[in-house]
C-alpha cells in the first residue's frame, strides 16, 4: 500500500506513519487530526454531483482522473455519461439455470473495482438444500465451498443489489449521498458519502457495502474505464454496491455478471422497451422479486424458465 | 462580572480529590482521542464493525444517551410547571446533564462515521439535508436543538442567580413549554430511526419508541439520583430529601411500564412465532449456537426486575444504601437493554440471513471510554463552575476577593 499522501496541494509529502508519532507526542498541539490524511481542500468542498454545472463536474473529474493515476501509475478514464431517455433498466435472473459457480461474483469484483483486500463483493450467491423452506433466506449458506458445482442436493440463489424503485435505502441517506437514476439505477456519490451507514441498515437485500478500510486494488487489475457513479476507485469509509454496471450499461452493454454467466441465467435490459427480452420474461415467465411485502418495488426479477 | 469571573477562578480551585479527577479523566480522553486517531488512519476496520453488523457499540451508546438526554425533562415539568420547589432547585442539574448528554451523543455519531470530515454535507443549507424524508435528518435537527434549549435555559437560570435574584418565569416560559415536547421528540426520533426501516423485524415494532421512553424515564433520573446526592456529598448545596424520594417514586412507575412493554414484545414474538422471532431468540436463548448477548440478555432483566422492586417498596426506596443500589442496577439494566440489546439483534440474523456476532474490539472500547471521560469531565466542569453561582457564595464573596 502506498504511504504517500495522494493529492496535497502543499506539495507537503510525509510518511502517514511518521505524522502519526508526531501527533501521538504532541496531541495537545494537534488541532486537526486530520492533516493525518491526505487532506484536500478542494476535494473538501467538493459540491453534491447534482448540484454541480457541467464544467464544474468536468473539473472534479480532472482531480479525480490525476489521483488515481498518481496512485496507480495508469491512466484511468471516469465519465459522467448520463441516463438515456426512454430507458429504465431491469435485470431478470433464471432460478432453474443457476448452478452456484459464482462466476458472476468474480467478474463483478474486476470490473467494478472492488476491494481486494479485505474482499468486498457485490453479488452473494445462497445456497439452498432442496427440500427445505427456503424463501426466509435464513436457512441459506453464503459460504458454502465444494470442489463441484452444481451440488446434487442444493439449489442457488444470487442477490445484488435489486434496484427498488421504491428505496429505502435513498429514503433513509441523511444527506442524499445515494439516489434513483432516471433510468432506475440507484447510484452513490462517493465524494458525498459521509459513511454513516443509515443506507446499510435499510436495504431489505443486504446489497450495501461499506469499506471499512482503504480498498486495496492492484495497478495492474484496475479497470480503467470506469464511471463517476459507478466503478471508479472508491474511499475508505464510503458505501457501494451494484450499480448495474453503469459503466458499460449506459454504453450500451450488457453488465459484467450477464456477460460472463455461463448457463444464461442473467438477463438484462429496457423494462419500457415492450420487444425486449426482460419484458418478454416478466410477461410469460413464472416471476417473483424478493421480499414483496416490503413494497420496494425491486427492478430485479426471479423466474424459473424451465 | 465579577461573580463570573470567580466562578471561572473557581473551576481551576479544588483539592486534592478532584484534581485526581480531573487528571484521572484527562487520562482517559488522551487514550481515547489517540485510538481514534488511529481509527481514523486506518478505518473503522479497528473495530468488529462488518457489512453484516454495520452499526455497534458506539451507536449503542448513541442510543442510551439519547434516553439519558430526554428525561432531563422528567425534572423540568414539575420544577417548572407544578412549581415544586425542591425539585426546582435540582432542575439546573439536569439541564446540565441534558447538555453533557447530548454532546456525548454528537461525539459517538462522529466517531461512528467513515468520512467525519464530511460530516457538513447533512447540515441545511450549506450541504444536503434529506429532510424530510430521512429520520436521521429528524435527528440531527431535534438534537442539535435541545441541546441549544438546554444550554439557552442554563445560562439564563445561572445569568439570574449570579444578579443574586430567582430565575423568572414569565421570560423564559416558552422555551421550557417548549423543552417538554421536544424532549420527548429526540426519543422518539432516535426510536423512529430504528423503528422507520421495514428490512428489519426487530426494530419495525410499534412498540419501540414507547419503549424507548419508557426505559429512558428509567435510567436518566436515576442517574440524577446518584449526581445529586454526590452534589450534595462534595458542596454545600443542600437537596431536599423529599426531591430524592419523589424521583425515586417516579422510577418505579417507569420501570413498571417498561416491563410491561417487554412482556407485551416477548409474548407476540414468541406466541405468534412468526420468523421475525429469531432476533428475540438470539437475544434470549441464542440463535443457532450463537449466543454472545444472552447472558446480558438475562442479567439485564434481572437488574431490571430488582430494581422495580427495590423503587415499589418505600422502605428500600427510603434507604440510602438500596435506593443507590436500584439505581445502579436500573442504569445498568437499561444500559444493556437499550445499548447493545437494542441495536445488534436488529443486525442477527442479517437481511439474508446470516448470523454474525459482534463483539466490540479493544479499540472500539478505548474509545467509547475517552467519550464517557469526556463526559464526566465536561459536566464536572459546569457543576464546579455553576455550583458557587447557584448557592449565591460569590456574590459576596467576589467582592473580598477582588
Ligand atoms: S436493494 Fe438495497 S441498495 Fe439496492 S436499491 Fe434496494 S434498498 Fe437500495
Ligand atoms: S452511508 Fe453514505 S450513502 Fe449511506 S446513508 Fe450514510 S451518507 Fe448516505
Amino acid at each position: 500500500m502506498s504511504k504517500k499522501i495522494r493529492n496535497n496541494p502543499l506539495g507537503i509529502n510525509m510518511d502517514r506513519r511518521l505524522f502519526l508519532k508526531g501527533a501521538a507526542a504532541g496531541l495537545a498541539a494537534t488541532a486537526l487530526p486530520a492533516a493525518a490524511e491526505a487532506f484536500d481542500m478542494s476535494a473538501f468542498l467538493q459540491k453534491h454531483f447534482r448540484e454541480m454545472t457541467e464544467d464544474e463536474i468536468k473539473k472534479v473529474i480532472a482531480r479525480l482522473e490525476k489521483e488515481a493515476s498518481l496512485e496507480w501509475k495508469k491512466d484511468i478514464h471516469i465519465s459522467a455519461a448520463k441516463a438515456t431517455p426512454g430507458v429504465k433498466f431491469g435485470y431478470g435472473l433464471d432460478l432453474s439455470r443457476c448452478i452456484g459457480c459464482r462466476k458472476c461474483v468474480y467478474a463483478c469484483v474486476s470490473e467494478n473495482n472492488q476491494s481486494r483486500s479485505p474482499q468486498v463483493h457485490w453479488i452473494s450467491v445462497l445456497r439452498f438444500k432442496k427440500g427445505e423452506k427456503w424463501i426466509d433466506l435464513e436457512n441459506s449458506e453464503k459460504y458454502y465451498n465444494p470442489k463441484q458445482v452444481p451440488e446434487k442436493d442444493f439449489f442457488y440463489m444470487p442477490v445484488q443489489c435489486q434496484q427498488c424503485e421504491n428505496s429505502p435505502c435513498v429514503k433513509a441517506c441523511p444527506t442524499q449521498a445515494t439516489w434513483k437514476e432516471p433510468d432506475g439505477i440507484v447510484v452513490i456519490d462517493y465524494n458525498w458519502c459521509i459513511g454513516c451507514r443509515y443506507c446499510m441498515a435499510a436495504c431489505p437485500y443486504g446489497a450495501r457495502r461499506f469499506n471499512w478500510s482503504k480498498p486495496d486494488i492492484p495497478a495492474n487489475e484496475l479497470n480503467a474505464e470506469t464511471h463517476y457513479l459507478g466503478n471508479r476507485p472508491r474511499y475508505k469509509g464510503v458505501v457501494e454496491k451494484c450499480t448495474f454496471c453503469i459503466q458499460r450499461t449506459r454504453a450500451g452493454k450488457y453488465p459484467a455478471c450477464v456477460e460472463i454467466c455461463p448457463v444464461g441465467a442473467r438477463k438484462f435490459g429496457n423494462l419500457l422497451d415492450p420487444k425486449s427480452e426482460i419484458r418478454y420474461l416478466i410477461e410469460n415467465k413464472r416471476v417473483f422479486r424478493l421480499k414483496e411485502d416490503l413494497n420496494t418495488n425491486p427492478k430485479f426479477y426471479y423466474f424459473f424458465a424451465t | 462580572m465579577k461573580v463570573l469571573f470567580a466562578a471561572i477562578g473557581n473551576v481551576v480551585k479544588g483539592d486534592v480529590r478532584y484534581y485526581a479527577w480531573l487528571a484521572f479523566l484527562s487520562a482517559l480522553i488522551v487514550a481515547g482521542v489517540g485510538a481514534y486517531l488511529q481509527q481514523f488512519d486506518k478505518g473503522l476496520i479497528v473495530t468488529a464493525m462488518r457489512d453484516q453488523v454495520s452499526w455497534g457499540f458506539y451507536i449503542a451508546n448513541f442510543t442510551f444517551l439519547v434516553g439519558v438526554a430526554a428525561a432531563a425533562v422528567l425534572l423540568v415539568i414539575p420544577a417548572y410547571l407544578y412549581n415544586f420547589k425542591p425539585i426546582k432547585e435540582i432542575v439546573l442539574f439536569g439541564e446540565m446533564l441534558a447538555i453533557t448528554a447530548v454532546t456525548m451523543c454528537i461525539l459517538f455519531i462522529m466517531v461512528d462515521l467513515g468520512q467525519p470530515l464530511r460530516v457538513w454535507h447533512l447540515l441545511p443549507v450549506i450541504g444536503r439535508m434529506n429532510f424530510p424524508a430521512s429520520i436521521l435528518a429528524w435527528d440531527v435537527i431535534v438534537l442539535n436543538g435541545y441541546l441549544a434549549i438546554n444550554v439557552l435555559l442554563v445560562l439564563y437560570a445561572l445569568y439570574r442567580l449570579s444578579m443574586g435574584k430567582e430565575y423568572k418565569l414569565a421570560l423564559i416560559f416558552p422555551l421550557i413549554l417548549l423543552s417538554i415536547p421536544w424532549a420527548v421528540s429526540i426519543h422518539t426520533v432516535t426510536a423512529f430511526l430504528y423503528n422507520g426501516l421495514s428490512a428489519r423485524p426487530f426494530w419495525n415494532a410499534s412498540i419501540l419508541a414507547p419503549r424507548f421512553l419508557a426505559s429512558a424515564f428509567c435510567s436518566g433520573p436515576a442517574l440524577m439520583l446518584i449526581i445529586l446526592q454526590l452534589i450534595r456529598r462534595f458542596s454545600k448545596i443542600e437537596i431536599d430529601q423529599k426531591a430524592i424520594s419523589k424521583i425515586a417514586e417516579l422510577i418505579a412507575y417507569t420501570i413498571g411500564i417498561n416491563l410491561f412493554l417487554l412482556g407485551a414484545e416477548v409474548f407476540k414474538e414468541f406466541y405468534s412465532g412468526s420468523i421475525h422471532k429469531a432476533p428475540l431468540e438470539y437475544l434470549f436463548f441464542g440463535l443457532h449456537g450463537n449466543s454472545r448477548l444472552v447472558p446480558w440478555t438475562w442479567m439485564a432483566l434481572l437488574f431490571n426486575i430488582t430494581a422495580f422492586i427495590i423503587f415499589l417498596i418505600p422502605k428500600t426506596r427510603e434507604s440510602f444504601l438500596t435506593l443507590n443500589i436500584g439505581a445502579a442496577l436500573i442504569i445498568a439494566g437499561v444500559y444493556i437493554e437499550k445499548g447493545m440489546g437494542l441495536v445488534v439483534p436488529g443486525f442477527i440474523p442479517d437481511t439474508l440471513g446470516e448470523i454474525y456476532e459482534y463483539w466490540p474490539t479493544m479499540q472500539e472500547v478505548i474509545i467509547t471510554v475517552g467519550i464517557w471521560a469526556f463526559g464526566a469531565l465536561l459536566y464536572t466542569l459546569m457543576v464546579k463552575f455553576a455550583l458557587p453561582i447557584y448557592t449565591g457564595g460569590l456574590i459576596g464573596a467576589g467582592k473580598q476577593r477582588s
